[in-house]
């Protein structure tokens, strides 16, 4: 074996620590450099203006992005009123009904595929599915694109999270001759309550900050949304397009979007997190 | 009788509750499925057209309705090829400090702030790339790698801040949280005791990772790089942002390019006539089947190594 002088070791061991350290801060720093210069150009995009009203041409003052946020809003909503039932009911037989079963590996499997499927495929998917035979962009088509994203995260942790309810429960409500379908939903579920709740919070920050699903599907609209036949505004969308613009006043727009949509994000991440640790502390 | 009755209903209610969680297993089996075969059905005029030629032809031209990826292609992998080359050194030495260096508590709140990374949606990365980071690179960072290089093949041209170098750039951190997220638990699941009878030898701390824990968890990490791989292969917005959006290949780290992502963003939504959608969707189609490959293969290696460590 190699011999090498100890002070030579040392000074390598440093080296690296001092790596190691340089690394760890320089994450954290860029973290810190993107929230702050979201939250300086972000605020300064602030008035009453922006939360209340239309946007306007380039150059003209007092436009706003309400219709954005609602949009963004009826779209999550929508979303989540087809991805998170679908997405308890699939969880649910795969930790209940599926077991190691074939038909269940494969599930589980083609669900972690699908959760790691670039989200533009999606909006592909949709478009060639919904967008193309109808003819138009709609809002209920960006909503399908993202239920899509939101079904195997909504899955993968509420099969997680029943798993981790104890054989024991299970068994007690059932020996009571409660129904399967009883100690599923009243049991179970409730001693699982606040897993599942992350599970769905996840989901919808999943897709609340998500922009490539939406452009060819709900598109983007300077109106208020007038139906779910027509293409709706998003505040992602809308950020896409008015960053791209040459617009000073639109980008100033595109950065108030930016730090709304960080910001609930965080929000819906920090809530989540919240559920799971109040579990911890009381089994 | 009344018991039996009642058994009989429950039973039925019982079948009927399966039945419904059934469909919603169902439903997702479906759509994985369906989306195979519309992204096939849709690109069938551009794969009638075309033939494999798509995959290694570099004409991208939609008025002369002549389409080949292999720019688009290209793009992709260089970008990921310098996120990954980045990414996999700095989390290891991140996992190094947070598990071997840094004290618990500290350790904790570090490991919160690298995942928070992964929380920002990528169209936030898009912003601060295109109107915070590529200025910085233009101004420092570009100028910087020309002084040490020269005028190497890779960093010729001038320094205008979009392109190639820094969308891989901004991938890495983009996937950072996931391999350390990885590599993190990996060092914390060596034994003990293997360390220690390292330390006890008298191996230093950088030693100790480099021979011992690095070498005992490398499938394990190699598994996390490849869930990393996968996400920077589909990124899109971020990509989008910063890329330049040029369908040449030039050898240029600084040139602007493009992604298999970058090129639907930017033109799905005006592609009117149907062979140019064609070629889109088709280019998605190779997306797909670039990231099914990865994730399956990452999925079942990881597998295989839970197994052989026997975690599940």
């Amino acid at each position: 074996m190699k011999q090498r002088s100890r002070i030579l070791r040392k000074s390598f061991n440093y080296l690296a620590s001092g790596v190691a350290g340089f690394s760890a801060a320089l994450g954290l720093m860029v973290l810190g450099w993107i929230l702050i210069t979201v939250l300086s150009k972000g605020l300064a995009a602030y008035n009453t203006n922006f939360f209340s009203r239309l946007p306007t041409p380039p150059g003209m003052a007092g436009g706003g992005l309400a219709n954005a946020i609602l949009g963004t809003l009826l779209l999550t909503v929508l979303a989540g009123l087809m991805g998170i039932p679908l997405g308890l009911l699939a969880g649910i037989y795969l930790s209940e009904f599926g077991l190691n079963r074939r038909f269940a590996q494969s599930v589980r499997f083609l669900t972690n595929i699908l959760m790691g499927t670039p989200s533009i495929i999606i909006g592909i998917f949709v478009y060639t599915f919904l967008v193309a035979p109808l003819g138009h962009f709609s809002a209920y088509s960006g909503a399908v694109a993202l239920a899509i994203m939101m079904l195997p995260v909504v899955a993968r942790t509420t099969e997680d999270m029943l798993q981790m309810v104890p054989k024991e429960l299970r068994e007690s409500a059932l020996a009571l001759g409660a129904p399967r379908w009883r100690t599923t939903l009243q049991v179970i579920f409730r001693s699982a309550k606040s897993g599942l709740l992350t599970g769905v919070l996840l989901a919808v920050a999943r897709v609340s900050g998500e922009t490539a699903p939406l452009l060819f599907t709900a598109l983007n609209s300077p109106y208020w949304p007038s139906g779910l036949n027509q293409p709706v505004a998003n505040l992602t969308v809308t950020i896409f397009n008015y960053a791209m613009s040459p617009y000073p006043d639109w980008q100033r727009m595109a950065w108030g979007a930016s730090l709304l949509i960080t910001l609930s994000v965080l929000a819906l991440m920090l809530v989540s997190r919240l559920a799971l640790i109040e579990r911890k502390v009381k089994p | 009788m009344k018991i039996f009755q009642e058994e009989s209903t429950q039973n039925r209610s019982d079948a009927v509750f399966k039945l419904i969680t059934l469909t919603g297993a169902v439903i997702l089996l479906l759509i994985i499925v369906a989306l195979f075969v519309q992204l096939i059905k849709s690109s069938g005029l551009s794969l009638k057209t075309f033939g494999w030629s798509f995959l290694w032809s570099n004409v991208w031209d939609p008025i002369r309705q002549q389409f080949g990826a292999a720019s688009s292609i290209y793009g992709t992998l260089v970008s990921t090829a310098i996120a990954m080359m980045l990414a996999v050194p700095l989390s290891i030495f991140i996992a190094m400090f947070l598990v071997e260096l840094a004290p618990p508590v500290f350790s904790r709140w570090i490991g919160t702030g690298i995942e928070l990374l992964a929380a920002m949606p990528s169209i936030i990365y898009g912003m601060w790339g295109l109107f915070v980071f590529a200025p910085f690179m233009a101004k420092y960072i570009q100028p910087f790698l020309k002084n040490i290089f020269g005028n190497s093949v890779l960093f010729q041209g001038p320094p205008i801040g979009i392109g190639m170098l820094t969308a891989g750039i901004i991938l890495t951190f983009m996937i950072l949280p996931f391999i350390t997220a990885v590599t993190r638990d990996v060092f914390a699941m060596v034994p003990a005791v293997v360390k220690e009878s390292a330390y006890g030898l008298g191996a230093t701390t950088w030693e100790v990772t480099r021979k011992v824990t690095v070498r005992y968890g490398i499938r394990g990490i190699i598994g996390g790089a490849f869930l990393g791989l996968g996400r920077a292969i589909g990124e899109t917005m971020a990509v989008t942002f910063v890329i330049g959006n040029s369908h040449r290949i030039v050898a240029s780290l600084f040139a602007p390019a493009n992604s298999i992502t970058a090129t639907l963003a930017n033109e799905f939504a005006e592609a009117s006539e149907p062979l140019y959608l064609s070629a889109l969707i088709e280019l998605g189609l190779v997306l797909f089947v670039i990231t099914f490959l990865i994730q399956a293969g990452a999925h079942i290696w990881l597998q295989r190594v839970r197994k052989s460590v026997g975690v599940q």
